[in-house]
């Protein structure tokens, strides 16, 4: 199995599964509690809480654990709304290209009176630091921009957007859950009040990530019930994936330059060979990319089709097309590129890993190729397309 | 469980009948690229049987399940036969179709219709006019109002 699909999950590193065991039948005890077996317990979270502290350049009281990427877009954008609508602020800045824990919080926010912006990310899938400037209102109460985008792995001008934000006096979240483990983040630097991360995403458990919040921002909790998290995410604490999450993040951080290096290397080879298909487009900035993201749309074929072959011949991938989102629109992000659905239709996402190899990349490219050339010669849309009867769109 | 049938799996992996019939007794497409389905069947007909049926499909799994079903189904019958295919008749010779893939059967079935009705017009056969598929009609209308009874979409596989 070649597995391209690291933009969706990760497999744990071994260090991060040996991290976890300990906390599952040995050091079990609850953190909350006073006892010292407890309080051991406690010691192990606040030492993962400061080891992932320093990895984003923040102090470790400002992060709260939460399920996962998801759980924290949801409170920071919950809760900058709530505090805004206090002094009646109800404007919120955002980009069209969102993940749905972002985009579909909003959509719910709207319908409670709050209005959205979502700014234009152009063909490139890249938003200018000046948009951001131009749409904040005296009434906006929220910036929200992701990080890296997880179907095109453009990256965002994050530090500028957020010197904007902070000279503004605008709350600034960034969705940096395809970001974190594979770029350097700083939260002081880039100006960031609030972040939202995920495990799976850096080889480390399902089921934990973590939001950040500045000192001083004003946050609210989603779940309520307990003291844990400072009362702002009550629940006990998940200790085993809250230590296997600090061990993949501490691994993702000493490994960083040598593992992206290896990942530039082994993406340009897959996007130069993916390149050499007739009528093929890369999607996203070529350079501000994440360093194991390649997306790709063919002309003349559908996106499901194409990764069930390939399933067959052993690659599993991803699509943007409408038959595998389970909707009958294809993908959000390529429709704001500018992708026409026809084409938007025919996309293909491999996201690589430190584990894959050239010899995989090669096998994918030639698997990709194959099954193109398969599924045009069965379609015919293709046929019109090479009879003239329709225009080439890439 | 896997999201097709191994029936689903045998005919998207193994199409029957792909390709295209140069002097074709009767053509019909339907579906549309911005909705990610296109059909296209093409039917050679002598002494009211179909001798022979080929097709060509832009679209998913089961949309290209469905029409490799719908022609090995009717090849070797005689046209009025073939006219009573309904989509369910395919989906169920599949083993099923998840709900969300039905319209894939119902294109299906409205390709041959209209390849049906394509010989009979070029060829100056009287037919029902109600027999086959309004022109404006569209498989996926019914689908989009249907998702806006939701809410919100399901956007469950690009996950991350």
């Amino acid at each position: 199995m070649i597995y391209l699909d690291n933009a969706a999950t990760t497999r744990m590193t071994q260090t991060a599964i040996q991290a976890m065991l300990p906390y599952f039948d040995q050091q079990y005890g609850n953190p909350s509690s006073l006892y010292a077996f407890g309080q051991q317990a406690n010691e192990a979270l606040t030492d993962a809480r400061e080891r992932i502290a320093r990895h984003l350049n923040c102090q470790a009281r400002e992060l709260i654990f939460t399920s996962g990427g998801s759980e924290a877009d949801n409170q920071a954008i919950r809760s900058a709304a709530a505090f805004g609508a206090r002094k009646g602020k109800r404007h919120i800045i955002s980009t069209a290209f969102e993940h749905h824990a972002v985009l579909h919080t909003l959509a719910r926010l709207e319908k409670e009176g709050f209005e959205v912006t979502l700014l234009d990310v152009h063909e490139d899938g890249l938003i200018q630091p000046q948009q951001v400037a131009q749409a904040i209102r005296p009434d906006t109460c929220l910036v929200t921009v992701m990080y890296a985008n997880n179907e095109i792995g453009t990256i965002q001008p994050i530090g500028e957007i957020g010197k904007i934000c902070r000279e503004k006096g605008v709350p600034f979240h960034t969705d940096a859950v395809q970001a974190v483990g594979h770029l350097n983040v700083d939260v002081q630097a880039d100006c960031i009040d609030m972040l939202s991360l995920s495990a799976h995403k850096f080889h480390g458990p399902k089921g934990i990530g973590a939001l950040y919040v500045r000192r001083g921002v004003p946050i609210a909790p989603l779940i309520e019930g307990g003291a844990q998290e400072r009362g702002l995410r009550a629940g006990t604490e998940n200790l085993p994936a809250i230590m296997g999450m600090a061990a993949a993040l501490d691994e993702a951080y000493q490994n960083l330059q040598s593992n992206t290096q290896k990942l530039i290397t082994l993406r340009d080879r897959l996007i130069d060979g993916l390149a050499r298909i007739p009528h093929s487009i890369l999607n996203g900035d070529a350079q501000k990319r994440l360093p194991g993201n390649v997306s790709f749309c063919f002309e003349g074929i559908e996106g499901e089709a194409l990764l069930l072959l390939l399933d067959d011949k052993g690659v599993c991938a991803s699509s943007g097309s409408a038959c595998t989102s389970g909707s009958l629109d294809p993908s959000h992000v390529l429709l704001a590129i500018g992708r026409p659905h026809e084409i938007a239709h025919g996309s293909l996402r491999l996201t690589l890993s430190h584990e894959n190899t050239q010899q995989e990349v090669d096998q994918t490219i030639a698997a990709v190729a194959e099954v193109v050339d398969y599924l045009r010669g069965i379609s015919p849309v293709w046929r019109d397309l090479e009879l003239g009867k329709l225009k080439f769109v890439i | 469980m896997a999201l097709y049938s191994e029936k689903v799996m045998d005919h998207f992996r193994n199409p029957r009948n792909i390709g295209v019939i140069e002097d074709a007794d009767g053509v019909g497409e339907v579906g549309n690229a911005k909705c990610g389905d296109i059909m296209r069947i093409y039917l050679k007909i002598e002494d009211d049987i179909i001798k022979d049926v080929k097709f060509e499909t832009f679209g998913c799994g089961s949309a290209i399940a469905s029409s490799s079903m719908a022609t090995e189904l009717i090849k070797g019958k005689p046209v009025a036969e073939a006219l009573e295919l309904t989509n369910k008749a395919v989906a169920e010779a599949l083993d099923g179709l998840p709900a969300h893939k039905m319209h894939c059967s119902v294109l299906a079935e409205e390709a041959l219709k209209k390849a049906l009705q394509d010989y009979y017009d070029k060829n100056g056969i009287a037919y029902d006019a109600s027999q086959f598929p309004d022109e404006d009609h569209d498989p996926h209308e019914h689908e989009h109002e249907h998702e806006h009874d939701h809410d919100h979409d399901h956007g469950a596989c690009c996950c991350g």
